[in-house]
């Protein structure tokens, strides 16, 4: 199979007043036609500025793309002007956001808000086969046809999460990045939006980036999973690869060991210890040896690579001599 | 048995709002003895964060009683009721709104102290400080230091110090690690049950996350539209669920792990409106097991077995 989308070494730096904030570090990631990947990271890791690398949408001026390579589908972005991206953003890669209470517009029917992707991306529809398009986009994310000449604030969050979703598909794009959609939502809603978005992403066969803090979402609905930190992807495989928990980066085994979990009944959690390493002074060697309790004085000074297993990759010391590059 | 440090009986509160009557918190009874952890679950808007304000007095009642150490609360005044209201505290859930930007944290954590006036001297009230940062772990170097130079955990961690300031016996803690990262997460809730070993606290955890309500609690009530649907400790309820609505909430969450859940009840439909309710089972439009019995009269919550209570038809 082929890779629709391939990151290689990617930077991005944010100047801010107060100095150069380095967001990614050379991040690596590819995902294959019709493959879902999960992107799992906490707070400031660069889960979203990698998102908005892809589509280009980082914030003028102050996010800064400083080195790397972004292919899309045989085609360098990183070159690509703005021409070429407008037609790429909506048409082949689309976006699902956090919070549905802002992202749409709330002076604006929602039916009119679909059909302005229609209007930019399929010129050559009628008026008539355009309504059918968005009659049957409707229906697809569960929402009555009837009610696409209300505005937002009519509808309840997750029934925004849906529009939001159906403005995101209508375009038919080949790959969906969504953005934490379901961490506005309540338990129960989230498992109907989750449902949806793995029955649309069958039907459709649209590869998918489900950029989540929540070990459990990556779970159910992808097959590939990367696990992001500062900036940087410290360990990447299938589903099975990583949730077996044979082998695992530090952090991934961390993160896995501090979910209060329904099952275990382990009287304290164990948390890792300290926090992110503050993304303007990063440590030289390994992002993480400061929290690690594997830290060695190698760490300190030299970045591990990734080391590979088959499809299972691991960005750490401990794994150098057992797999090899 | 020792006795409850806080309990309520058929509390109520409803807010006026210009199409009627929204009911918050209908009904509610509960009691929660020293040393314990009551989690109350639910959905947002389902009156979680009413029912914990009501209980401190932030939000006042519109019916039913609440007892504190077996006093009603409503009939104390003045310097009794301050006491009152110093033993119990709160712990909020932002910990990036709940701080004012412009105090440093001594001064902060010293606040509740000056305004109950409990110390007066400067020396005595910055080693009180010192003394509180140490107990939930905060460096002494961050003394000097404003919110915005602190991280999520450690300003929920000064959150922590400024309820535990007054030396109180109840803490309700609204959603005290939803806002945090779990490695985060995970350090916070450790340090609220080392403290409630430590001071034998009890507190109510209010929150929407049903693994964190496992690993704290001891007992739990699910809250589903204000009212009270399942009522019981915590073993007897995540070994089996018996009214729907609790059902459908443990199985949606997501399991860190291979093959995670296959039987999912992935529920129709939304949270209808709260404001002026009809009687009946207010979680009936969404339920698969809903009769015509469901629906005229309301659903008494019943004792069905020792520890457990439930308000629903299926079991009455």
């Amino acid at each position: 199979m082929s890779n629709l989308l391939e990151i290689k070494d990617l930077y991005v730096n944010y100047n801010t007043d107060e100095g150069v904030v380095h967001a990614l570090n050379g991040l690596n990631i590819s995902v294959e036609k019709g493959e879902s990947l999960g992107l799992v990271g906490e707070t400031g890791a660069g889960k979203t500025t990698m998102a908005l690398s892809i589509m280009k949408l980082l914030p003028a001026k102050v996010g800064e793309i400083t080195g790397g390579s972004l292919v899309y589908d045989g085609q360098e972005l990183l070159s690509a002007d703005e021409k070429v991206m407008k037609k790429i953003r909506g048409d082949k890669i689309s976006m699902i956001f956090q919070d549905p209470m802002s992202s749409l517009n709330p002076t604006k029917t929602v039916g009119k808000q679909v059909r302005e992707v229609l209007d930019l991306h399929f010129k050559n529809l009628s008026k008539a086969e355009k309504q059918e398009k968005i009659d049957k986009m409707f229906l697809l994310v569960g929402i009555p046809p009837e009610r696409q000449n209300e505005y937002p604030f009519q509808f309840s969050g997750g029934m925004k999460q849906r529009i939001g979703i159906a403005m995101a598909l209508i375009a038919e794009p080949e790959l969906l990045i969504a953005d934490e959609p379901t961490t506005a939502l309540d338990v129960t809603i989230q498992a109907q939006i989750l449902d949806l978005m793995r029955n649309l992403q069958k039907e459709l066969n649209t590869s998918l980036i489900m950029i989540t803090h929540d070990l459990g979402i990556v779970v159910e609905i992808c097959t590939k999973v990367a696990v992001i930190y500062s900036g940087q992807i410290i360990e990447v495989g299938s589903v099975e690869d990583v949730y077996q928990k044979l082998h695992n980066h530090p952090y991934t085994a961390g993160l896995f060991n501090c979910i209060p979990d329904l099952k275990s009944d382990a009287k304290r959690l164990t948390p890792i210890k300290g926090s992110m390493a503050s993304p303007d002074n990063l440590p030289v060697g390994c992002k993480f040896c400061d929290r690690c309790d594997f830290k060695t004085e190698r760490c300190e000074k030299e970045e591990p690579k990734m080391y590979m297993n088959g499809t299972h990759g691991i960005k750490c010391f401990k794994y150098e001599d057992k797999w090899g590059e | 048995m020792a006795a409850p440090i806080i309990e309520t009986k058929g509390l109520k509160k409803y807010f006026d709002v210009r199409a009627g009557k929204l009911h918050a918190v209908d009904d509610v009874s509960l009691s929660i003895n020293p040393m314990q952890t009551l989690g109350v679950v639910g959905e947002s808007g389902c009156g979680k964060s009413t029912l914990g304000r009501v209980l401190l007095g932030l939000l006042p009642a519109t019916d039913g009683e609440i007892l504190y150490s077996g006093e009603t609360i409503f009939e104390k005044n003045g310097k009794k009721k301050d006491k009152m209201y110093d033993e119990m505290q709160m712990i909020f859930q932002d910990p990036f709104s709940c701080l004012d930007p412009r105090l440093s944290i001594r001064d902060l954590i010293a606040q509740p102290i000056i305004v109950r006036k409990k110390m007066s001297d400067k020396e005595q009230i910055r080693l009180k400080v010192l003394e509180l940062m140490d107990k939930v772990g905060l460096s002494e170097r961050y003394i000097n230091t404003y919110p915005h130079e602190l991280d999520g955990g450690r300003r929920q961690r000064v959150g922590i110090a400024r309820a535990l300031a007054l030396d109180p016996k109840f803490i309700v803690c609204d959603e005290p690690v939803s806002a945090l990262d779990v490695s985060i997460q995970a350090q916070i809730l450790n340090l609220l049950m080392d403290l409630q070993e430590e001071k034998g606290l009890a507190y109510m955890f209010i929150t929407h996350n049903l693994c964190v309500v496992r690993h704290i609690s001891s007992d739990i009530m699910v809250m589903y539209m204000g009212k009270v649907v399942e009522y019981a400790s915590k073993e007897k309820l995540f070994e089996k669920q018996y009214h729907p609505y609790s059902q459908a909430l443990l199985s949606a969450i997501p399991v860190a792990e291979l093959g995670g859940r296959k039987d999912r009840i992935v529920l129709p439909g939304e949270v209808s409106n709260p404001i002026n309710p009809k009687p009946g089972c207010r979680f009936a439009p969404r339920c698969k097991y809903a009769t015509e019995k469901c629906i005229g009269q309301d659903i008494p919550l019943v004792e069905i077995e020792e520890g457990r209570k439930v308000a629903c038809t299926l079991y009455t």
